[in-house]
């Protein structure tokens, strides 16, 4: 058991040789991929993290477009609930203006229709009161109602005091054109007589007379002259009467469930002429 | 009988000589450098890898993890010298399965050239690391009076890692040749497994041992009163 010194001197160079070609062949490529391998993934790591710190990013992004988003659509919702509310009061007192406005037009139109009524009411009862009266003062007294007319006017207009009566004379002196008399009938030649008379002695001048016959006058005589009228009527008897059936229409109106008492009632006495 | 390869010489010329373990050695060099090269000459930086490339990998980083556990902090720096150690040596006691080989280590020409080699590499690889001064006064430590022993531990320990490593393997070999001429068949085989595994082992304490003698030679000793 000696020890080679020759083998042991090519072993130590074997060795030396073994060491270097490892160190070419195994160590060196080995732990250069072992390192290329570590900083790829590094790598990667540090992609996926900055990736992630983007995504991150872009959800808290999104995150906060959505909720101002949301809080837009909430204020959005919130103005038009509020528009709504506007638009709907709006159309409510538009559509109670209308209402109003149609309320009273109908009013109106009823009150014309009133007017209308009362007006042939008090032409009817005034033609059936003088025909009725005619008849009988025929009957009892012998003499018509045109001849109590004419008689009734001609003392009225012997009466008349001032200052009617000043005015009157006036309008009558300075007329250029004859008095005017109307008459619902065609008045005799006495009666046209018996007025003129009167006429003429009341203003004491000479007048010239106009007669003509106006059926809406029914029982009266009128006389015009320069502007002025001075008139006798049965209406004027009728007068009453059309107050009770005007107070008597009223409460008909009240008892209605859309109309309110009428505005002017008073109204309907038109025919209260003198 | 054979007690060493050495003694089967093939070619001799004087001095100079082919004999069985050169030639078995450089039949392990090529084995290990071509093995290496075919392995390493396929890598790539992606993530997938060959099965082959993946048990390189292992060995490697397990060599290194060796060496830094042994108080190496810079492994990559002795990586060539320990890892081609331990590799020449595991493949050697590995080899041994194949019939009609004989593992040089079985040699005490080699395992003294091992162990000259670890003789050497520790003061280069101590005064690299320390500086020349501070490593002959390392020899000085604890006190001067230390220096001849420490010089005897030395040779000593080299003479202890050649004749350790010599001892196992020869015996080894020796065993399993002994008992081929008496029961050729199965005892044999298992010899040649327990034989195997204590090459191995061999081959450890041999690296480890080296790494310890490196350590030890570039630890930096700090003076004691600051």
């Amino acid at each position: 058991m000696v020890i080679d010194w020759f083998t042991v001197i090519a072993q130590a160079i074997n060795f030396l040789i073994l060491i270097w070609l490892m160190k070419r062949f195994l160590y060196k490529p080995v732990l250069a991929a072992i390192d290329a391998r570590e900083k790829k993934i590094a790598d990667e790591l540090a992609d996926a993290a900055a990736k992630m710190t983007e995504a991150k990013a872009d959800r808290d992004a999104f995150q906060r477009k959505n909720d101002e988003f949301d809080k837009q659509r909430s204020d959005l919702w919130a103005r038009a609930v509020g528009e709504a509310k506007v638009e709907r009061q709006r159309l409510i007192d538009e559509a109670r203006k209308e209402a109003d406005s149609l309320k009273v037009k109908r009013q109106e139109l009823l009150l014309d229709d009133t007017r209308s009524i009362m007006q042939s009411i008090s032409r009817l009862t005034q033609q059936t009161v003088f025909d009725t009266t005619r008849k009988i003062l025929t009957d009892l007294a012998g003499t018509s109602l045109e001849a109590g007319i004419s008689e009734v006017f001609a003392q009225k207009l012997r009466a008349i005091s001032s200052p009617d009566k000043e005015v009157f004379a006036a309008a009558l002196m300075t007329a250029t054109e004859p008095a005017l008399v109307c008459s619902a009938v065609e008045l005799p030649e006495e009666h046209r007589r018996a007025i003129g008379k009167a006429l003429n002695e009341t203003f004491s001048i000479d007048a010239h007379l106009r007669f003509e016959t106006a059926p809406d006058l029914i029982g009266g005589i009128e006389l015009s002259v320069n502007g002025q009228n001075l008139s006798w009527t049965v209406s004027d008897y009728l007068l009453s009467m059309n107050t009770e059936v005007a107070e008597l229409i009223k409460k008909r109106f009240a008892s209605l469930p859309f109309s309110s008492t009428p505005a002017s009632t008073d109204r309907t006495d038109v025919e209260s002429s003198q | 009988m054979r007690l060493s390869p050495d003694e089967l010489i093939f070619w001799q010329h004087g001095f100079f000589k082919i004999n069985a373990t050169l030639v078995y050695t450089w039949a392990l060099m090529c084995l290990l450098v071509l093995g290496a090269t075919l392995i390493t000459s396929r890598l790539s930086n992606g993530t997938r890898s060959s099965r082959w490339h993946g048990l390189l990998e292992i060995v490697v980083t397990s060599i290194e993890e060796q060496i830094k556990a042994v108080g190496l902090n810079q492994p990559q720096k002795y990586l060539p010298f320990l890892g081609t150690l331990f590799l020449f040596l595991a493949m050697a006691s590995i080899c041994t399965i194949i019939p009609g080989y004989e593992p040089p280590t079985g040699s005490l020409s080699t395992t003294t050239a091992l162990a000259l080699s670890v003789f050497m590499a520790v003061p280069f690889f101590g005064i690299e690391e320390q500086g020349l001064g501070s490593y002959l006064k390392s020899y000085m430590q604890p006190a001067v009076i230390m220096l001849p022993f420490n010089i005897i531990g030395e040779f000593s320990r080299t003479l202890a890692l050649a004749i350790r490593l010599f001892g196992n393997m020869m015996s080894g070999a020796l065993i399993v040749g002994i008992l081929l001429t008496i029961t050729p068949f199965i005892f044999p085989v298992v010899m040649t497994l327990l034989g195997l595994l204590t090459g191995l082992v061999q081959a450890y304490i041999f690296f480890i041992l080296a790494g310890v003698y490196i350590a030890a030679a570039t630890r930096v000793h700090k003076p004691r009163h600051k």
